[in-house]
């Protein structure tokens, strides 16, 4: 395939000769030396900064002196994985451990992605496939939901969730609650994302179906939903995500410390003060809580890649 | 064989159960999403809106104590009037500050995100793959984990950012050991109220830059890729130069794709907590805090639940005129012809 060719050419051609000189060249596929070299340049300094604050917090979690630097050293001297044993057996001053957090974090993640993919792509296939009385009026609902930023039902959903009390459980000061809470921010992200993603699929497939007599919801079951595995993924992977790294409602709605979530955890870990903050143990910390999710967000790359593009133009 | 079948393909003449069965399937599928929203979306919305009108604080927070009392207007005169005891609060500077913190962030995530894109693109670049796979990585990151790293980054003495510049402009220049304060130096660079910039700004700036730019230009290589080749070939044979052939054949191509993605990247933008909250604090003197950041510090720190529902229907009108202002831009609620 020839993909288009927009830098290579920076100079306008006047004579016919050396605008087929170019297209062959543009044909092989090859570059002047030393325009590779110059794109090269270019190409490894945007690397460099991109993977500079990443090789920094790794060097930092190695180093556990927790002096203060004296110099730019990204290789530290006796390097060491205490910081992630010290993060491991005891993150915090509280007493709860890092699996407990990472379990409790675990479990906003799962309910979540599960919750938003069941739910929204229902509503996603409805809103994407069929005419109906309201339609336009609920998108736009959506939509405006969707602009809203989660933390904008904070106040009510707090006050709400908190007269919810069965016994001595209190919805509020729980990790269902929070999950809640979550889930109002995240699901009509799902629905719009799939909604996108669901446009693009033509509909002569479906109009096959149905002249073969399948009805809407088999439809649904057996050509729509197996075509948007890659968009179900993606947006089930963010709800995840949004959920494993959940922050402004734990550290609102929970008052018990083992329920605390590693973004939570996290938060305590920066101090006001940077010479009180464990910066290794911290660099650590942030490590273990990054690692799970981008290892699988590399993996699921190109699923979220075609998602995201796709469900980026809208029909 | 269902209902449904008769009603996709249907005849011009039905019954009236034929005919809303598109209407009643729809509802059916839709059923969960609208009970989930219900409950957890749009009554909280609109409790928040009689809330918004009480005096609703930690009082009245037991399910046995007493209802809040209703004070009228009282919550939104004093957010507009700054009169809310957080510190440093100035409703007006914070929204500019938003605006302005949003804009800029997404011009340069598009700029950056189109050139790279190109750079990637072009045909016969040695390591393309290698240089994808690196350039990924900030979106692979959680936000909250980039921003405390940032935070990290930027400190005047364990930071990274001020031990580069000790070691290359400083050990050049045999300068000083460098100890910029970058997320807490007090005096603004740009002082125009509205419009207030202080250091911190351009460090949340660098921050969300690296952390914004790899995702559009994600998009921004899709679309390019999109492109039939012989375009440029036709545009080459018709005498164009590169800045032409960029303008006639790249852009229109770009547009679709990055449109909808940069006005999607504004509302992010716009709503980012992690940096703000997390890098700056807010802080020097809440000149970094953003609509959400304050909403944040009315519930948690201020248990202001009443003014806080005040400020979330500021925030829901002004993210709702943005939404139709981009919305005429983009067209994306345009009814799909079913």
């Amino acid at each position: 395939m020839t993909t288009p060719n927009a830098l290579a050419i920076t100079k306008p051609a006047p004579a016919e000769t050396k605008v087929k000189a170019r297209t062959r060249r543009h044909h092989k596929g090859d570059l002047s030396v030393r325009r590779q070299i110059a794109l090269q340049c270019l190409c490894i300094l945007i690397a460099v900064t991109v993977l500079f604050p990443i090789a920094w917090i790794v060097s930092m979690s190695l180093d556990t002196t927790n002096a203060r630097p004296t110099g730019l050293n990204l290789i530290p001297n006796n390097p060491s994985l205490d910081a992630y044993r010290t993060v491991l057996a005891k993150p915090t001053q509280n007493a709860v451990g890092f699996l407990q957090l990472a379990a409790n974090s675990m479990f906003l993640a799962v309910i979540i992605a599960l919750m938003s993919v069941s739910i929204g792509v229902l509503a996603a296939y409805a809103f994407s496939r069929m005419k109906f009385r309201g339609r336009e009026l609920m998108m736009i609902g959506i939509l405006a939901v969707l602009m809203l930023p989660a933390i904008a039902t904070l106040a009510p959903l707090y006050v709400m969730l908190n007269k919810v009390v069965i016994g001595g459980f209190n919805l509020r000061n729980s990790l269902p609650g929070v999950a809640l809470a979550v889930l109002a921010g995240q699901l009509p992200f799902a629905i719009w994302n799939m909604k996108g993603y669901l446009d693009t699929i033509p509909r002569e497939l479906e109009e096959a179906a149905t002249v073969d007599g399948a009805g809407r919801v088999q439809t649904f079951f057996r050509i729509i939903l197996p075509l948007s595995t890659p968009v179900i993924a993606v947006t089930a992977f963010f709800g995840f995500i949004a959920g494993w790294t959940e922050f402004y409602f734990s550290s609102i709605f929970l008052d018990n410390e083992k329920n605390f979530t590693l973004a939570v955890a996290l938060n305590g870990m920066v101090g006001q003060y940077s010479g009180s903050t464990p910066w290794s143990s911290f660099a650590a910390f942030s490590i273990l809580v990054a690692l799970p999710v981008s290892v699988v967000y590399l993996f699921l790359q190109r699923y979220i890649i075609s998602g995201l593009t796709l469900g980026g133009v809208k029909g | 064989m269902t209902a449904a079948s008769a009603g996709a393909s249907g005849p011009p003449r039905r019954s009236f159960w034929r005919r809303t069965v598109n209407t009643r399937t729809a509802y059916a599928f839709l059923f969960p999403a609208l009970l989930v929203m219900a409950v957890i979306t749009f009554y909280p919305l609109a409790f928040q809106v009689w809330m918004s009108f009480t005096d609703y604080g930690l009082k009245n927070l037991k399910p046995t104590s007493p209802p809040p009392n209703v004070v009228g207007f009282n919550n939104y005169i004093r957010i507009l009037n700054n009169d809310i005891v957080i510190p440093n609060f100035d409703f007006l500077r914070i929204l500019v500050f938003n605006l302005f913190w949003a804009f800029v962030n997404v011009v340069i995530h598009v700029i950056l995100g189109v050139a790279i894109a190109i750079l990637l693109n072009v045909q016969g670049l040695k390591g393309r793959s290698i240089y994808r796979a690196i350039y990924i990585l900030p979106v692979v990151i959680p936000p909250i984990i980039v921003a405390t790293v940032w935070r990290n980054m930027f400190d005047p003495q364990y930071g990274a950012i001020n031990q580069l510049i000790n070691s290359t402009v400083g050990v050049l220049f045999k300068l000083p050991p460098f100890g910029l304060d970058w997320l807490t130096k007090p005096d603004p660079i740009i002082n125009a109220y509205p419009l207030v910039l202080p250091l911190a700004f351009f460090a949340l700036l660098a921050a969300n830059t690296w952390l914004g730019w790899p995702l559009n230009s994600v998009v921004a290589t899709g679309a390019l890729q999109s492109i039939p080749g012989d375009l440029y070939e036709a545009a080459e044979m018709d005498g164009a130069g590169a800045w032409m052939k960029f303008r006639i054949v790249t852009l229109p191509a770009l547009r679709p794709a990055m449109l909808p993605y940069a006005i999607y990247g504004f509302v992010i933008t716009f709503n980012l907590f992690y940096l703000s909250y997390f890098m700056s604090g807010g802080g020097p003197f809440g000149q970094t805090e953003l609509l959400v950041t304050t909403a944040y510090r009315l519930v948690n720190e201020q248990h202001l639940y009443g003014v806080a529902a005040s400020f979330a229907i500021f925030q829901f009108f002004i993210l709702l005129a943005l939404t139709l202002l981009t919305n005429k831009l983009a067209k994306t609620t345009a009814s799909y012809d079913a």
